[in-house]
């Protein structure tokens, strides 16, 4: 398989920032990949350098084999961005922003694909109205529309469903899928993890400009313990402490093999007569994963990052 | 679906007209009615006062060329520079960032729009002004003139766009417009003769483009001129090649935009 995006040995700093410290990762084509991190992590500096948006200080990015500086026009027709930030015209319509961002590809008499992005993206109804009559869910829409209008091959989007709504970000979805399905590449920043996790067949997280993590969600998520269970007592027997994954005063969280362990913590506990004010038993989500990788305290913040 | 390489440009040429376009009412009617106080006003206190060009001819007359050139430069400059610090603080300036085109592309399409914006102003304040000297309309030498305009709107469009990318909010280019651009212009003989001037104020005159600009102008109109015109032609191509280089080395450089 051939590479979408080949990112190699990635350095910049804004100042005394170091906001990627040499990162290198390679998608293949076909792939949905995301790209996680807590915030200030590099991702969308590492985006903006994918896009011909900010300059590496050192090493080298390809979309599609075409350098991103020394063969730009190349790199940029093979690329579409959905930016994080709300961004758009108010001079223009709907429609109008998509003919002119296709215009600016060279495309012309593009009615047939901008007709179809619009009836996709549920925005046929708002064609004629002005960019700024829009509510911020329509705007993110046109953005996503503006990113297709050229048919890049990869398409990249920044936190698309930040602010959007819940039937819309399902609606969002569902057709990005089928863009993938078709056999459109997709990179994904996102913060809701649940989201990557169902999205994403492989995962890169972020953490203060390095790749900290790269795999499929599958492994990512296997290799962590299968089970954890969260429990409230003012101990845990001495045995399981290797098992610990949190503890937040009264309260620890345990990570399981399989549901068999559990009988053997139950006994432990009964043996050292610990109570139990309080238990629960939850798989692994992406989210744990998260934490245990990027090693922060807290899930990262829904939201918009800069 | 048809896809021509290398025609993106015309399609951002395309937006910066229509930008200037759809808010004509601002940006086309309201400076020719500036410039239609200034010559009422002016030509009504000095027509008696002032001599040009030893009486040759009037104050009015003096003044339209002046006014009409005037006019043009400052539009072209506000075409760029309004466009780009808009597209900048709200964004969306990403959008053009994103596409193929080529500094030499941005640069072509942004100056194009910005000598549009500048000679549709021009031709309206010219328009209005034959009003009041109607024998302007006979000009001796049309093609100097129209080499003049065309040069000073492309410099003052270059010169915006240059300002555009710099300021990175309204103040910072409220004072490039105010301490630069304006101060430039007003002393560059549009309201007087440099003739009139004091030695010292006279030959300061000549270090300042805008005077070639604005006497290469009137030539087209009067036959005479503070300098020789085929001077200032070379004086102003020379500017506006130097800076279209030093321009477009800025854009390959990605300064400001892709930083």
């Amino acid at each position: 398989m051939s590479l979408a995006v080949e990112v190699a040995n990635v350095v910049r700093s804004f100042g005394r920032v170091r906001a990627l410290a040499g990162v290198s990762l390679d998608v293949e084509e076909g792939e949905f990949f995301g790209l996680l991190g807590p915030n200030g992590a590099g991702k969308t500096t590492l985006i903006s350098i994918i896009a011909g948006l900010t300059r590496a200080d050192s090493g080298a990015a390809r979309v599609l084999g075409s350098d991103v500086i020394a063969d730009y026009r190349k790199a940029r027709r093979a690329l579409g961005v959905v930016p994080q930030e709300l961004v758009f015209d108010p001079f223009f319509s709907v429609r109008e922003t998509l003919e002119i961002q296709s215009g600016y590809f060279g495309i012309r008499h593009n009615d047939a694909w901008i007709d179809e992005i619009l009836h996709h993206l549920d925005l046929t109804a708002k064609a004629d109205a002005n960019m700024r009559s829009l509510s911020g869910g329509m705007k993110r829409r046109v953005l996503v529309g503006q990113a297709l209008v050229h048919k890049p091959p990869v398409i990249v989007l920044d936190e698309p469903t930040a602010g959007v709504d819940v039937e819309l970000r399902q609606s969002l979805w569902a057709f990005i899928r089928k863009l993938n399905r078709d056999g459109h590449t997709i990179i994904l920043t996102t913060h809701y993890l649940e989201e990557a996790e169902a999205l994403c067949g492989r995962i890169a997280m972020l953490k203060a400009g390095r790749v900290v993590a790269l795999d499929t969600t599958k492994n990512l998520l296997a290799n962590v313990a299968g089970l954890t269970v969260r429990l409230v007592a003012d101990r845990v027997p001495g045995a399981w402490q290797p098992r610990l994954q949190s503890q937040d005063g009264r309260v620890f969280v345990l990570g399981l093999d399989r549901y068999a362990d559990l009988e053997a913590l139950l006994a432990a506990l009964r043996v050292d007569g610990i109570a139990i004010d309080e238990m629960a038993l939850q798989e692994t989500d992406l989210e744990q994963v998260f934490l245990r990788i990027t090693g922060s305290g807290r899930p990262p913040a829904t939201g918009s990052t800069s | 679906m048809i896809r021509i390489a290398g025609a993106g440009w015309l399609t951002l040429l395309y937006k910066e007209l229509l930008r200037f376009w759809k808010v004509a009412f601002q940006t086309i009617l309201a400076p020719v009615i500036t410039a239609l106080l200034y010559l009422l006003i002016f030509s009504h206190v000095l027509e008696s006062r002032v001599s040009v060009f030893g009486g040759q001819i009037g104050y009015t007359a003096f003044l339209v060329p002046g006014l009409v050139m005037m006019s043009v430069l400052q539009n072209a400059f506000a075409n760029t520079s309004s466009s780009l610090i808009q597209s900048k603080i709200t964004g969306n300036m990403i959008f053009i960032l994103l596409t193929p085109l080529s500094p030499a592309d941005f640069f072509a399409a942004y100056v194009l729009g910005a000598m549009a914006r500048g000679l549709v102003v021009g031709l309206g304040v010219f328009v209005v002004t034959l009003f009041f000297v109607p024998t302007l309309i006979a000009m001796p030498h049309p093609f100097w003139a129209l080499a003049f305009v065309l040069l000073g709107s492309a410099i003052l469009g270059t010169l915006g766009l240059v300002a555009g990318i710099w300021a990175e909010k309204f103040d910072q280019l409220a004072a490039f417009q105010n301490f630069l651009i304006t101060p430039l212009t007003f002393l560059s003989g549009v309201f007087y003769s440099i003739h009139s001037l004091p030695p010292f104020w006279q030959s300061l005159s000549h270090a300042n483009p805008f005077f070639y600009m604005i006497d290469g102008f009137r030539y087209g109109f009067f036959g005479l001129s503070d300098v020789s015109p085929a001077l200032s032609l070379g004086i102003v191509a020379g500017c506006a090649f130097l800076l279209s280089l030093v321009t477009l080395a800025l854009l390959r450089s990605g300064w400001k935009l892709r930083a």
